[in-house]
């Protein structure tokens, strides 16, 4: 899995995943502090993410594991929303403060 | 998943008799923020009848496998939908009907 800082959205209606109610997000990987580092890929995402948010993404085969993804043309999906970041004892990120 | 726009077609004559009759179609990555081509380019099949200059997303790996067309084929890109609008930070980067 990766980090990633979602971005933004992406809206498409002519589709071949027929996921129902599929939200795609924008998301840049980035740094466990949350700092980006590649332009932005296109995930899936099933837990409600949210602008701004540091999220982990699953890419490749692993990204069909869920239940949304199961069988399903998708190689990157959202599979959580970070709320704390803890290196060496150290916390290097917390959600919603100031970065 | 990859933005990336329609810049041209594939036609070849000569192939693997399992990707007979699908659509291959030349994508350019483009990244998001400016909505500008990458210079990085993938063949990819096309798996929703997207048309040149359309911006799309392809899947990649075995994913790519798993749409009708590709199924049981030996797809590694495939595209998967077509975009219509992108949003940055809650501003319209792209929209089809007004970007074209």
């Amino acid at each position: 899995m990766i980090f990633g800082l979602v971005v933004g959205t992406v809206v498409g209606t002519k589709r071949a995943d027929d996921i129902r109610g599929a939200k795609f997000l924008l998301v840049a990987q980035c740094s466990s502090k949350g700092q980006p580092k590649t332009a932005p890929m296109v995930a899936l995402d099933v837990v409600g993410a949210g602008l701004g948010e540091l999220v982990i993404v699953s890419q490749g085969s692993s990204a069909r594991q869920t239940e949304d993804t199961k069988e399903k043309p998708i190689d990157a999906v959202i599979v959580g929303i970070v709320d704390l970041v803890e290196e060496s004892g150290e916390v290097v990120f917390r959600k919603g403060a100031s970065r | 998943m990859v933005l990336a726009r329609v810049v041209g077609t594939v036609v070849s004559t000569r192939k693997e008799p399992k990707i007979e009759g699908i659509k291959f179609l030349v994508l350019e990555k483009i990244n998001p923020e400016t909505m500008k081509g990458l210079g990085d380019f993938v063949v990819a099949m096309d798996g929703v009848g997207a048309n040149l200059g359309e911006v799309v997303f392809f899947v990649a790996g075995s994913s790519a496998r798993m749409t009708a067309v590709t199924e049981g084929r030996p797809a590694d890109a495939t595209i998967t939908a077509i975009v219509d609008a992108v949003d940055i930070r809650g501003e319209y980067v792209y929209h089809k009907e007004v970007s074209g």
